[in-house]
């Protein structure tokens, strides 16, 4: 889509050239596209790669900003001194609430964006999302009961309980949801009922131990507000490894979209891919829920769009995502902070409030765009049927 | 013998009406064979076109032996045998074809021969080595396959899913280079799709589609290539387009096998036809010799006449009327 401007000559002759002849006629086509082909890749690399820096750009401006607003504004100018200047009187603000606030809303932000975009490469289902399939669920799930049940309420504590919840679901999701034979709807239907259970059991957890009550309310809605110097130094290996390792399986993951036998004639090994998938989300969502409680949409929404920028390469996808995601979170947390000042509204919520319409729109969206294909084309739409 | 068109075993199998690959080696180096066999297509393509059937490549038989051999395999899927015992070998440079009737095991052969399935017993050989025992992206470098169910990610470009065919010749340290991009504009042209490059693989027509899943197993450049029913669900003439196509890359010096349900087109192009029925090969060879009434009354248990086809003298079956 991004390459329109530079394609659309093209697809403007290949519509006119609508049903070709059924031998490549000799006169013209063969050569003349192999050289013309050549070109619009090369150049849609550029805009893509171009498109990144922007993404990049995008999310240091949001950092400043986040920086900057609160119940205390600074202007940008305080904001930046307060970061280096330990005699600046922003520099206890910045230091002690405005930035780890900030690094844990891009830590947890790129976490739980990227696992998003992971899960839905995984299960080939555009609407899998760690929060809405119930691996925020799980992790939290397992956390409360640390808290509640076994007195742990040090974060380096319950991050090791979050890993063992998120990879718990990830793997029974997977298992439940399908294995060799999923299909989106059971894994969405064995996702949603997993993720009803799962925050069931939080709230029942939370309302019979009214002690932890206090300490827990914040967290399960999903917060930044409490983040701390040293939990992000906690949470930044494990969100680090998450994101290497599902870099890393940018390409088998391509490879795999195309369906099990296509991406083993091509070579790749689909096991070991759906592990290495399973780890990376567990890692990300594990580290992202731990830190700043179950927080869903942010996996849904940020892959959703970034799919309509880059297309479904993963190779663009994975990095476009890890630098949108907390662009989303922290201008969700920084417009929490806005809106009911002098109070504040957590991120989760705002991001439930913004992500909802969102996901109805997408829920409605690809209904429409399917029978508008399947219509358009008639010859044999059954091709690409798993 | 009424074969015209393709010298088989019987036949003359003279290397040098396919000009092409005329000088290139058959030497284990399959990188090399490849490359070769990539370059050649896009020159060869545009006019083998215009002249139909009429070059026919290295197509001998008995020259050289098999590359890929099927020893004693039995297939299973859990514990549902298909096939048991069965020898098969694919001539090298031959267009193979198998047929036989639903359920018979073709594909699940194929998958075999891919190594997407593990035989039960049995062993699949590749150049006198175990397929299991060959690299996963070395074995994809020199066996494509096309299966029958590939899924199109929403919304990739032509040119995105035929990139995807480079998987095997990429990796952490070779990224994206020239020479992909190169072999992925010329996969597009010589099946044709060059001009929908940046059109979505979902817009496409059934034949258009079928064509760039073509494409993207071209751009693996394996020497061998094994299609599973690549012309189900499309109509007559999308077909005969790709099957021209598959002519056209064994013309070029691939070896093909194909799964094909359509036994006349399977006689037409097929330069080695294997028939199966309930997992075993019911007969085997040149189609001028194979396909007989006979054959296809035990095969598919279908009466019928065997006449020339008026176009290549292939044998061309015409089922019995009702009464």
């Amino acid at each position: 889509m991004s390459s329109v401007p530079l394609g659309s000559p093209q697809v403007f002759h290949a519509t006119s050239a609508q049903s070709p002849p059924r031998t490549a006629p000799p006169e013209e086509p063969a050569p003349r596209p192999s050289a013309a082909a050549a070109r619009p890749p090369a150049s849609r690399r550029s805009v893509r790669a171009a498109g990144l820096a922007v993404s990049v750009l995008l999310l240091l401006a949001v950092l400043v900003l986040s920086l900057a607003v609160g119940a205390r504004p600074l202007s940008l100018g305080d904001a930046w001194r307060g970061l280096y200047d330990s005699g600046s009187p922003a520099y206890t603000v910045v230091h002690e609430m405005r930035l780890p606030r900030t690094l844990l809303g891009l830590l947890a932000g790129a976490a739980l964006g990227l696992a998003g975009a992971v899960m839905q490469a995984l299960t080939r289902n555009p609407l899998a999302d760690p929060g809405l399939l119930g691996i925020n669920a799980g992790a939290a799930a397992v956390v409360v009961t640390a808290i509640s049940f076994l007195g742990i309420g040090s974060f380096t504590g319950f991050v090791w309980f979050a890993f063992a919840g998120a990879g718990a679901v990830a793997v029974l999701l997977y298992a439940v949801g399908g294995g060799r034979g999923a299909t989106p709807a059971r894994l969405a239907l064995a996702g949603s009922a997993l993720n009803a259970a799962l925050f069931s059991y939080v709230n029942a957890v939370q309302l019979l131990d009214t002690a932890s009550l206090d300490r827990m309310r914040f967290w399960t809605v999903g917060s930044l507000a409490s983040a701390q110097t040293y939990t992000i130094e906690r949470v930044a290996p494990f969100v680090l490894a998450g994101l290497v390792l599902a870099l890393l399986l940018a390409r088998p993951l391509n490879a795999l979209a195309m369906g099990d036998d296509s991406a083993r004639a091509l070579g790749a090994n689909p096991a070991r891919t759906r592990v290495g998938a399973i780890a990376a989300v567990t890692l990300l969502c594990g580290a992202a829920t731990a830190a700043c409680g179950p927080i869903v949409f942010v996996g849904l929404m940020v892959p959703h769009f970034v799919r309509a920028l880059t297309g479904p390469d993963l190779r663009w996808l994975l990095p476009y995502c890890a630098v949108l995601s907390p662009v989303l979170m922290l201008g969700a947390d920084v417009l929490g902070r806005v809106v009911v000042r002098p109070s504040e509204l957590q991120v989760g919520i705002v991001m439930v409030v913004l992500g909802g319409p969102v996901f109805l729109y997408f829920v409605r969206r690809p209904r429409r765009l399917g029978t508008r294909r399947r219509a358009s084309t008639g010859a044999a739409p059954e091709v690409a049927a798993p | 013998m009424t074969i015209r068109q393709h010298p088989t075993s019987g036949g003359t199998a003279s290397p040098s009406d396919g000009p092409p690959l005329s000088g290139t080696e058959t030497g284990g180096a399959a990188a090399n064979g490849a490359a070769s066999a990539g370059t050649a297509l896009s020159d060869t393509v545009p006019g083998a076109a215009g002249d139909g059937t009429a070059g026919n490549g290295a197509a001998g038989n008995g020259a050289r032996p098999p590359r890929l051999v099927g020893e004693g395999l039995t297939l299973a899927y859990d514990k549902r045998t298909i096939a048991e015992g069965l020898d098969v070998a694919v001539p090298d440079r031959s267009f193979t074809v198998i047929v036989g009737p639903n359920a018979c095991g073709k594909s699940t052969l194929l998958r075999a021969l891919a190594r997407i399935l593990k035989p039960a017993a049995g062993t699949v050989v590749l150049d006198g080595e175990r397929i299991g025992a060959w690299p996963a992206k070395k074995l994809a470098r020199t066996l494509g396959l096309l299966p029958q169910s590939s899924i199109a990610p929403e919304g990739i470009t032509v040119a995105d899913l035929v990139a995807r065919g480079r998987y095997p010749h990429q990796g952490l340290l070779r990224q994206w280079s020239r020479e992909d991009e190169r072999v992925v504009a010329e996969s597009m042209a010589a099946t044709g799709v060059a001009d929908l490059a940046e059109r979505a693989v979902d817009e496409l027509s059934g034949g258009q589609r079928q064509r760039v899943w073509i494409a993207m197993a071209l751009a693996q450049q394996t020497p061998l290539l094994l299609l599973d029913e690549p012309t189900t669900y499309l109509d007559i003439a999308h077909q005969i387009e790709v099957l021209d196509l598959c002519a056209d890359l064994h013309e070029s010096g691939r070896t093909v096998v194909a799964v094909l349900h359509d036994l006349n087109h399977a006689a037409r192009y097929a330069t080695h036809l294997i028939a199966l029925r309930d997992g075993r090969i019911a007969a085997e060879g040149a189609p001028g010799e194979v396909v007989t009434a006979e054959l296809v009354r035990e095969v598919f248990r279908l009466p019928c006449r065997v006449i020339e086809d008026p176009e290549t003298g292939t044998p061309l079956v015409v089922p019995a009327a009702r009464r």
